[in-house]
């Protein structure tokens, strides 16, 4: 009988070795003689256990992790084709508490199936979303991602229904759906996760979409440091024309979307939909100012729907289970689930999909595990390189994007990384000013010069030279970056710099009087 | 902003500016409302004629109810919105921003290239003192280019600059590189400026809020005396322009909102006015010294002594007139002719034809329309009777279609360019015929890159089809025009597929062609002297009438006819009778009835008949017809065809009075030459090619004893026997208003206020007319005229001898005979060397590097030059101007003359060429 084997095909796993894995399997079950067919899944986002070995048996999917070329005779020594017992062995996947405990909706097939297989899609609820929008008006489809509580998973939580029905009745000839998959986020990977676990998922997401506003052409904008997702996405993109889930006439309704991945060129601001779409018509990557909105005036001028490829992900469940299943999970206006990414110094890294209200303690704990260190967590920062350092007092603050605007803090894009008690945070204030200058595009003043200036700033800060007219210079500069930049990056530089300079003084050879200064 | 007509009439947004209840109109936008309720709010971005960008953010406002500030450069208020320019907040930011920039400027203070640096006027006005900040690391200037002076360490990145380059004059040299606090200006691939690609517009000097893009010198850093509104002397667009003059000198100019420029202009507008000081500018007159005879070659200035003397004025006008009078009395008054200029006033021309026709007795005197476009003028009249343009320039902007024939607009008329380009930008299609792909050819949908000289053919053609496909619009040839039936049967034998092989371009083209005009809500065909310097140039003219008149499309906003005038008062020289067939406003001096109206306005006895046109008076020379000339601003030593023919007839002429600025090479040939006044030396009006009467103001005074022109012909006249007494432009306008209908009722007071008006304007009052032929023509009938035309050949043509055919026209930099702009410092070191372009493989066939010499022989003369590849060049032509008396290339042109306006073919003559030979010395 042939036994199926999973070995992850994603580039977290792949980097640890994957791929070399994979082919000492094949090749050792040839020598042994042992009938196998070798899968290339998703990853499950347990990071410790990459690259994380899967065989199908009876008992369900019985995992060994992390698996390295040496263990792989042993492994077949142990038998574990038929789940036999291993130093390795994990027991079977799902009852892993990490990963039995999710509430995994957008990440419901990744790590199950073959990413690029249209047949396992299918087989595992793809595109019964779509089914359910073919048959809906455009205004039905919206109503239902609005009713959903969606919000834009890219980090600034706009209610995705009022986006999209901005577009829906912006009357052109012309829309487009674009997928922002620029995904640069330090500690963020749940869309390179989707794109390379489930590449259909987000065609889906966005064929739902071109429905429901009349947009027949979409564009996913890709980083280009993505090589794994762009192949997947095309062969996936590929699979879907030639089934008739793209192109003119999909599945035989009549109604057209086109789909092409377009890739960035290293640039962090073209994560920024203005800037994104300027890269996209092929001129340099620079903010625009809103108004217009892009959903009034976007790509080329016309009505645009910009969301993040998680968004765009969870757009199938919804209409496939309706807008209330989605909306019943979640605390407050945050509604759904998030695709939490821990990452940094912690003991068990990984993708974590859970409706929004879990605290910080919890995750960081309960699911990290701690530093993996083993020294006490300091500070984490939330929502990528422009989140907040949150200190350990704010770790009972739930996951939920008003509890955090409140703290002022931004859950972002879902991604947290943790430092332990060694990290000097007058020194990740003064990156995230680097950061800030480094990345810029250059446009607006606050962030082109302030940045730079900022960094000096800080600098001097942290030589300990006139504090008591720096550290007012640094408030003054921050509160100009936050109110008069043109967009997010320079506008959100303040909430690193100043969390750590307002949690963390000490840091900054400063009393905690001082720093109020 | 100043009150707006835009906004005119539109509703009102009600909201709350700093708890004051406001309003703005539709459209505008927050900094633009405050400003107009008397509310500066701090700005270094925003410019008013540019796009606003929003990135200086200098201009936050607070906006309740909103998280961050918004700029109000880019933000429109809504109704209610309570708005706060100068809360402490709002006022925290402005203030940072200012210092940031601050921050970044040299020594982190004042700009060191500008008394008027907009950031250097906030930071004081906004009590921003020295930057708290560290400053940057500077760039390196950048004087490459000898118009415009680039430092870039006091450049803000505010990006107006590169608006202005990219979105207004879409030049498309400026960009801005690098991310952060790495991001710079570039010219191109970051070339040095003066390596670019720029053209030297000056609109990013123009834009720039800080001197960091300055015209070359310093000049920033003078205080102006004055400031003086005036026009251009160049082209005729008419730009309108602010001259900044200090001790009787310019020191910079500054394009005004004018209706043809939108604080738009070129270089030779911004930066082409150095030549009026140049130290070679004639500052006394001089008489020819006795018994020194004159030769035919051009002088060489450094012989100036030798061949002339300084004289009085009093002494060189008796002189100047008593050598005119001797002619006159004891040969005929036909045995004098007149040369006026088209680059003088409406009231210089009007007095230099009242003094040829009274004071010498004949209709002997013409001008250089007569080189450019008396064939459009001949069939504008003979159609449509009238010769000007139906249409403005900026019509472009509500046409869908431009045919752009014959023309070579980014370099003839570079500001009315940019208009196309926007235009094209925006989406109007258009179609550009040349024989050379020139620059605009970028933006065009369709290029036509026709055989040189069939341009009837490749028109009938595009007719044929139209009534092929049955496009012409009925109604409108049966209500307006007359002909057609004729035209019909005429262009039977004109169908693309006949057509094509003799212009080269295919049937199926001119087919799509003629449908885009046809069928288009707007049509607009704007040409050049592509079309009218060809002995077929009326021809040409009649078959683009025609295309309007069977497709009615003209008569409307974004239709029409305009033949793009060359010079800044060729329109007005025309139109005030400097032309030997018609009185002023083109009455015929061969009608007794308009004979009769100028003998009485003029208390004098005419003659009856028509005088001699430029060529022909040159020939008449050489016939023994023409004994005396008097030639005021024009030099035909450069400017007529087959120059070897016209500098012998010029020599050998018994008195020749030149009354220019420069020892032009014309003057060389003179008996006495008058020093006279530029453009900025004077006052009057001046006609651009929209039909606009722009006043035109002095600025400084002329140098030495030279004399302002308007004193010079009166005085000449007053030694002819006219009894004149005109004070100044006004007294002379005021009788230009009598015997002309079409500006009776523009009054002198009004264009001192307005600056610009549009002519029909007959009664005190009135508008003025943009766009005429609304409702049928001013013929006789009240139709337009159909006036069929054959395809005919150019007078001569290739051949084994003479196989490449020779074009001539104009470059960007230079201008007509090079008399001004060859005396610009800034334009000649542009463009400071002879070429001749050809296409590279052309070149390589001759075995010709580009930049080596080149030597081109026609039957009549040759010239050597250096050779310039451009790939837009025709195979088997070559281009050059004829601004270089060091290779001039109407020494090569061919002097045979269109039959109706008497028009010289210089767009077309047979010539070889040969690699080697070099310039001859040039003659400044």
């Amino acid at each position: 009988m042939t036994v199926t084997v999973y070995v992850p095909n994603d580039s977290g796993a792949l980097a640890l070795g994957a791929g070399r894995i994979a082919a000492a399997i094949d090749k050792e079950a040839q020598k042994r003689g042992l009938d196998i067919k070798l899968v290339r899944n998703g990853s499950r986002g347990m990071f410790w256990l990459e690259p994380l070995v899967e065989v199908e048996t009876s008992e369900g999917r019985i995992g060994y992790g992390p698996v390295q070329s040496k263990d792989i005779s042993g492994l077949f020594d142990a038998d574990f084709l038929n789940g036999g017992t291993h130093a390795l062995e994990v027991g079977p996947i799902d009852e892993i508490p990490y990963f039995k405990n999710q509430q995994r909706l957008t990440f419901a097939r990744i790590g199950l199936t073959d990413p690029i297989s249209l047949d396992d899609y299918l087989a595992y609820d793809g595109y019964r979303g779509l089914k359910n929008a073919l048959a809906m008006s455009g205004a039905d489809i919206v109503r239902h991602v609005t009713d959903s509580g969606l919000r834009g998973r890219g980090g600034a939580a706009f209610p995705t229904g009022i986006k999209w029905n901005t577009v829906l009745n912006t009357p052109s000839e012309q829309k487009y759906i674009i997928c922002n998959a620029d995904e640069g986020d330090s500690g963020t990977f749940s869309d390179r996760m989707v794109m390379e676990g489930d590449p259909f998922v987000l065609i889906e997401g966005m064929t739902i979409a071109g429905l429901a506003v009349g947009a027949t052409q979409g564009y996913i904008y890709l980083r280009v440091e993505y090589p794994h997702a762009h192949r997947a996405l095309n062969t996936a993109i590929a699979k879907a024309y030639a089934a008739g889930y793209l192109g003119d006439n999909i599945q035989g309704s009549g109604k057209k979307f086109d789909l092409e991945v377009r890739l960035g060129a290293g640039a962090y601001i073209c994560g920024e939909e203005t800037s994104l779409m300027e890269s996209l018509e092929g001129k340099r990557g620079l903010v625009r100012f809103k108004p217009p909105l892009p959903a009034i005036s976007g790509l080329f001028g016309k009505p645009t729907i910009v969301n993040n490829v998680i968004s765009l992900a969870s757009v199938p469940i919804i209409l496939d289970k309706g807008g209330e299943y989605y909306r019943d999970f979640g605390m407050g206006r945050s509604r759904g689930t998030l695709p939490i990414q821990l990452a940094g110094n912690i003991k068990y890294p990984g993708l974590v999909e859970l409706a929004f209200g879990l605290t910080l303690r919890e995750l960081l704990y309960e699911y990290g595990r701690g530093s993996a260190s083993g020294r006490p967590i300091k500070a984490v920062q939330v929502g990528g390189p422009l989140g907040a350092y949150l200190p350990e007092s704010q770790f009972d603050t739930p996951l939920d994007y008003e509890a955090f605007a409140a703290i002022w803090a931004v859950v972002g894009h879902g991604g947290i990384v943790v430092f332990d008690d060694t990290v000097d945070m007058a020194e990740m204030a003064r990156y995230s000013m680097e950061f800030c200058a480094i990345e810029s595009c250059g446009k607006c003043t606050p962030c082109r010069i302030g940045s730079t200036r900022g960094e000096e700033v800080i600098k001097d800060i942290i030589a300990g030279r006139d504090l008591h007219k720096n550290i007012p210079l640094l408030r003054d500069l921050c509160d100009t970056l936050l109110n008069g930049s043109l967009c997010a990056l320079g506008g959100m530089t303040p909430y690193p710099v100043l969390s750590a300079l307002n949690h963390f003084p000490e840091d900054f050879g400063i009393t905690e009087q001082a720093s109020a200064a | 902003m100043a009150a707006n007509p835009e906004f005119m009439n539109q509703p009102q947004i009600g909201f709350k500016l700093d708890g004051e209840e406001v309003f703005a109109f539709e459209g505008e936008t927050i900094l633009q409302a405050a400003k107009r309720h008397g509310k500066e709010i701090p700005h270094l971005c925003y410019s008013d004629n540019l796009r606003p960008d929003g990135n200086c953010r200098a201009c936050v406002v607070e906006i309740e109810g909103e998280r961050v500030l918004a700029p109000s450069c880019c933000r429109k208020p809504s109704e209610g919105m309570n708005i706060k320019a100068e809360s402490e907040r709002a006022v925290r930011s402005q203030k940072l921003v200012l210092e940031l920039l601050k921050s970044d400027m040299p020594k982190q203070s004042q700009s060191p290239y500008t008394l008027k640096s907009e950031l250097d006027f906030w930071a004081e006005k906004m009590d921003v003192g020295t930057p708290r900040f560290k400053g940057r690391s500077q760039p390196q200037a950048d004087l490459s280019h000898p118009a415009i002076s680039v430092n870039l360490d006091a450049c803000i990145q505010c990006t107006r600059c590169l608006r202005a380059c990219r979105e207004e004059q879409m030049n498309d040299v400026i960009g801005y590189a690098n991310r952060g606090s790495h991001s710079e200006i570039v010219f191109d691939i970051a070339d040095p400026m003066g390596a670019s690609s720029c053209v030297a517009c000056g609109e990013c000097v123009q834009a720039c809020p800080t001197g960091a893009l300055m015209p070359a010198g310093n000049v920033g850093l003078q205080e102006a005396d004055k400031t003086v509104d005036s026009t251009c002397p160049y082209c005729g667009v008419g730009c309108l322009i602010k001259y900044h003059v200090k001790d009787n000198k310019i020191l910079y100019t500054e394009g005004r909102d004018g209706y043809t420029n939108h604080f738009r202009l070129c270089v030779k507008g911004r930066y082409g006015f150095n030549y009026i000081h140049n130290p070679l500018r004639l500052t006394k007159p001089l008489i020819r010294r006795e018994g020194v005879p004159k030769s035919t070659e051009l002088l060489d200035p450094n012989d100036l002594d030798k061949e002339f003397r300084e004289a009085t004025w009093e002494e060189a006008l008796d002189f100047a007139a008593n050598g005119l009078k001797k002619i006159r009395d004891e040969k005929g008054k036909k045995a004098l002719a007149g040369l006026g200029s088209a680059k003088g006033s409406n009231e210089e021309a009007y007095l230099f034809q009242k003094l040829v026709r009274i004071g010498f007795g004949s209709n002997n005197v013409d001008h250089c329309t007569r080189l450019c476009h008396a064939s459009s003028v001949v069939a504008l009249l003979e159609c449509l009777g009238s010769g000007a343009v139906s249409n403005p320039v900026s019509d472009v902007a509500q046409a869908e279609v431009i045919i752009i024939i014959g023309s070579n607009p980014t370099v003839n008329h570079p500001v009315g360019a940019t208009f196309m380009k926007n235009a094209a930008k925006r989406g109007t299609k258009i179609i550009l015929m040349d024989p050379n792909r020139t620059a605009i050819a970028k933006y065009a949908s369709h290029v036509l890159q026709f055989r040189p000289d069939t341009d009837v053919a490749l028109l009938n053609g595009i007719m044929h089809t139209i009534l092929a496909e049955n496009l012409q619009n009925d109604a409108y040839i049966k209500q307006y025009t007359e002909g057609f039936d004729q035209m019909r049967t005429h262009l039977r034998n004109y169908s693309p597929e006949k057509v094509a092989p003799i212009c080269g371009i295919d049937a199926e083209t001119i087919k799509e062609v003629a449908r885009l005009y046809a069928t288009s809500k707007g049509s607009m065909i704007l040409w050049g002297m592509g079309v009218s310097q060809h002995i077929h140039g009326t021809d040409n003219a009649r078959c683009l009438i025609a295309l309007a008149l069977m497709t009615g499309q003209i008569g409307r906003p974004g239709t029409g006819l305009h033949p793009l005038r060359g010079q800044n008062n060729v329109q007005g020289a025309s139109d005030v009778g400097l032309i030997p067939m018609v009185y002023p406003d083109y009455e015929s001096v061969e009608d007794p009835k308009f004979r009769a109206k100028y003998e009485k306005l003029w208390n004098t006895e005419l003659d009856p008949k028509r005088g001699l046109t430029t060529v022909e008076m040159i020939h008449a020379i050489l016939d023994g017809e023409v004994f005396g000339m008097y030639i005021e601003g024009e030099n035909p030593a450069m400017s007529d065809p087959n120059q070897n023919h016209a500098r012998k007839a010029l020599a050998s002429l018994e008195h020749l009075v030149v009354q220019d600025i420069f020892l032009t090479e014309t003057a060389g040939f003179a008996d006495v030459i008058l020093p006279a006044s530029a453009f900025y030396e004077k006052t009057g009006t001046f006609s651009n090619t929209d039909r606009r009467v722009q006043m035109g103001r002095q600025a400084v005074n002329p140098p030495g004893e030279a004399k302002q022109d308007l004193w010079i012909i009166q005085e000449i006249a007053k030694r002819l026997g006219c009894d004149w007494n005109y004070q100044g432009p006004e007294d002379v306008f005021n009788e230009m208003r009598q015997a002309m209908t079409s500006i009776a009722g523009m009054t002198w007071e009004r264009l001192e206020n307005e600056d610009s008006l549009t002519y029909p304007l007959e009664n005190v009052g009135d508008p003025g007319q943009p766009i005429i032929f609304t409702d049928g023509f001013p013929t006789a009938t009240g139709r337009g005229r159909f006036v069929p035309a054959d395809f005919i050949h150019a007078d001569e043509l290739p051949d084994n001898e003479y196989p490449l055919i020779f074009i001539t026209g104009r470059q960007l930099e230079h201008w007509h005979t090079g008399s001004m702009t060859r005396h610009s410092p800034t334009l000649d070191a542009i463009e400071p060397d002879p070429v001749v372009s050809l296409h590279p493989l052309d070149l390589e066939k001759l075995g010709v590097e580009p930049g080596g010499f080149i030597t081109v022989e026609s039957r009549r003369g040759k010239l050597s030059a250096y050779a310039r590849a451009e790939l837009g060049i025709q195979k088997g032509t070559l281009f050059m101007a004829f601004c270089y008396n060091e290779a001039s290339s109407n020494l090569v042109t061919n002097d045979a003359l269109d039959p109706a306006a008497k028009i010289p073919e210089f767009k077309f003559c047979a010539v070889k060429a040969y690699a080697g030979g070099t310039p001859d010395q040039r003659i400044n």
